[in-house]
């Protein structure tokens, strides 16, 4: 009865037509990849002109001068080595801190927290972190770190703040990669006798641990280009000085970058340009980096 | 139907099935269960269970799916209690103690209880590494040379050296799964158990490897005690010395209908559901 029923509803054989109904359904499926063809194109475009724009402006400015020298008046003597050391010194406090932290955090919450409204409600507060505005961050971090802890506007408060930015996105990749490992390997460890911070620390670390630290590069990664919560935290745009120690004030790349492209000379705005292609250059590696690593351990299985 | 539930569950309230069937040694009964029933949040698994495991024998429990053996089979080392909201009522005794009193610790009990898994579950470390694991985190100190000899005498013991001696430092996930199985009993053995519990270890495994782990129990029985999860009944009757058969009762939970020598569960059972059971009939 079932299948009479379904026959009804199509055309009898002897009528139908093959051209008709597949060429209408076809054109729709041809028009949808049409569609998405076309936004890929776009958001690929945009890209590749930036790019381009970025390459062709800024790769005549980038020479060994540039990358040894502090900033200048002067577009032809402005370098970027203050901002390339304040970027590294910022992120090693960031993933110095932030790091152990929000592995802990992820093994507790994965491992040991029991399921109840106030796990839950960590969860979900971490989650809405990871999704506050970047700004807000430097605004906690000037009312913590610089004010309160009377850290000023250091390079010390500067990577604690991006460590704080970046906690929220660190706990939720660890505890997804601390999730994928399979169960019967803890299992495995309790059955001969293993107690569970041996299970945790010996056997289901180790085998999370390529997504841990691939989920942490992205996260240093992300810190790296923040500009808005160091900028909020007052950190400088303008220094012909390394850093003594991690007290002293700092620059970091994009803040460099936002500096230069904001100033009224032309030759300034390609200068820009040479520090974002290696801003660039310094993301693609950790990307790479990220990559190689997760490969490589990966292979152990 | 319920009638006769009711009856057998009275009978039971005076007198545990074990004693009452009369089939174990009791001089020589190395865990024990009292009334055990173990729930998952509000849900009965397991209802009212009372059967005694001899020593160096090897028992097995048989019965449809999900009539709670490998809930069973779990609470006699204490292992349910990874699952959060498991929680046991009654007693297993192990050589007299109550392993569910409040001052007994797991982990110590999964030491001398060990467990084989349906799928062979090694570490991702190398087949050394799989042994020396457990003897390390149980506080064991020694020099390496005891220690290599530790995990060529548990390879042995599990018939995998042969296969073994010359990649002990492969990774143990490399092997294939009869030979995985095989290092989950060695990595079982190496901490000196004295009960070994596998849950179905061998329906994960071709026949040949099925027949290599049931030659590989008979050996070991001289020196553990056995408690096997089987669905496959030529597996039950091939290797097991007493078989405990389980059902489903109306309100989900599972229960032992009969407990006796596997001989007799397979030639001559007393309840007609045990008698279906392992002639095909049903599950």
């Amino acid at each position: 009865m079932a299948t009479s029923e379904i026959r009804r509803n199509f055309a009898p054989a002897e009528d139908m037509s093959f051209d008709a109904i597949q060429g209408s359904r076809r054109l729709k499926g041809m028009l949808l990849v049409a569609f998405s063809i076309l936004a890929l194109a776009v958001g690929v475009g945009m890209v590749l002109t930036l790019l381009i724009d970025v390459l062709v402006r800024g790769l005549p400015w980038l020479d060994w001068q540039f990358l040894t020298s502090f900033d200048s008046r002067f577009p032809e003597r402005a370098g970027i080595l203050a901002a390339m050391v304040g970027t590294a010194l910022t992120i090693v406090i960031t993933v110095i801190v932030s790091l152990p932290v929000g592995i802990m955090s992820a093994i507790y919450l994965e491992e040991y927290a029991r399921d109840n409204w106030f796990t839950r409600l960590i969860e979900i507060n971490i989650a809405n972190l990871a999704a506050v505005p970047s700004i807000i961050y430097g605004l906690l971090g000037l009312a913590v770190f610089v004010r309160f802890f009377g850290l000023n506007r250091s390079i010390l408060a500067g990577g604690l703040t991006l460590a704080l930015l970046v906690l929220p996105i660190i706990i939720v990749v660890s505890r997804e990669a601390i999730r994928s490992v399979p169960n019967g390997i803890r299992q495995a460890a309790y059955g001969i006798g293993a107690t569970q911070w041996q299970t945790v620390w010996h056997q289901v670390l180790p085998v999370a641990l390529p997504g841990i630290l691939t989920g942490n590069i992205l996260a240093a990664s992300r810190a790296i280009g923040e500009t808005a919560p160091l900028v909020t935290l007052g950190a400088l745009t303008f220094i012909p000085f390394l850093p003594k120690d991690l007290l002293d004030r700092f620059t970091v790349l994009p803040i460099v970058i936002f500096n230069w492209s904001s100033k009224p000379q032309r030759e300034f705005h390609d200068v820009a340009a040479a520090a974002i292609i290696v801003l660039l250059g310094i993301l693609l590696l950790i990307n790479l980096l990220a990559i190689v690593l997760r490969q490589r351990l990966r292979k152990q299985f | 139907m319920p009638v006769l539930i009711n009856v057998t569950q009275k009978e039971r309230e005076t007198e545990p099935i074990s004693e009452e069937m009369g089939v174990v040694d009791r001089a020589n009964v190395v865990l024990e269960t009292q009334r055990l029933s173990v729930f998952y949040g509000n849900f009965k698994a397991i209802h009212d269970v009372n059967l005694s495991f001899q020593k160096n024998k090897i028992t097995a429990l048989i019965g449809p799916s999900g009539c709670g053996k490998s809930t069973l089979l779990r609470a006699l080392n204490r292992m349910n209690e990874l699952v959060p909201s498991a929680r046991a009522e009654g007693a297993v005794l192990y050589r007299g103690h109550n392993l569910y009193a409040p001052n007994v610790d797991p982990v110590e009990v999964r030491r001398r209880i060990g467990m084989v898994f349906q799928k062979p579950n090694p570490f991702p470390k190398s087949i050394y590494e799989n042994i020396a694991f457990g003897l390390r985190i149980n506080g064991w100190k020694g020099s390496k040379a005891e220690m290599d000899d530790i995990v060529e005498r548990s390879l042995r013991r599990a018939a995998l050296w042969d296969e073994v001696k010359d990649k002990l430092k492969q990774l143990g996930t490399s092997l294939s799964g009869g030979q995985q199985q095989r290092l989950c009993i060695a990595r079982a053995i190496a901490v000196e158990p004295e009960v070994i519990l596998m849950d179905e270890p061998c329906s994960a495994l071709d026949p040949i490897a099925t027949l290599k782990i049931e030659e590989l129990m008979i050996e070991l029985v001289k020196q553990y005690t056995i408690i096997i999860v089987t669905h496959n009944m030529q597996q039950a009757a091939r290797v097991s010395d007493y078989t405990a058969m389980m059902m489903m009762r109306p309100d989900r939970s599972g229960e032992v209908i009969e407990f006796d020598t596997t001989e007799t569960i397979f030639t001559k059972p007393k309840d007609k559901r045990t008698e279906d059971y392992v002639s095909g009939r049903f599950g």
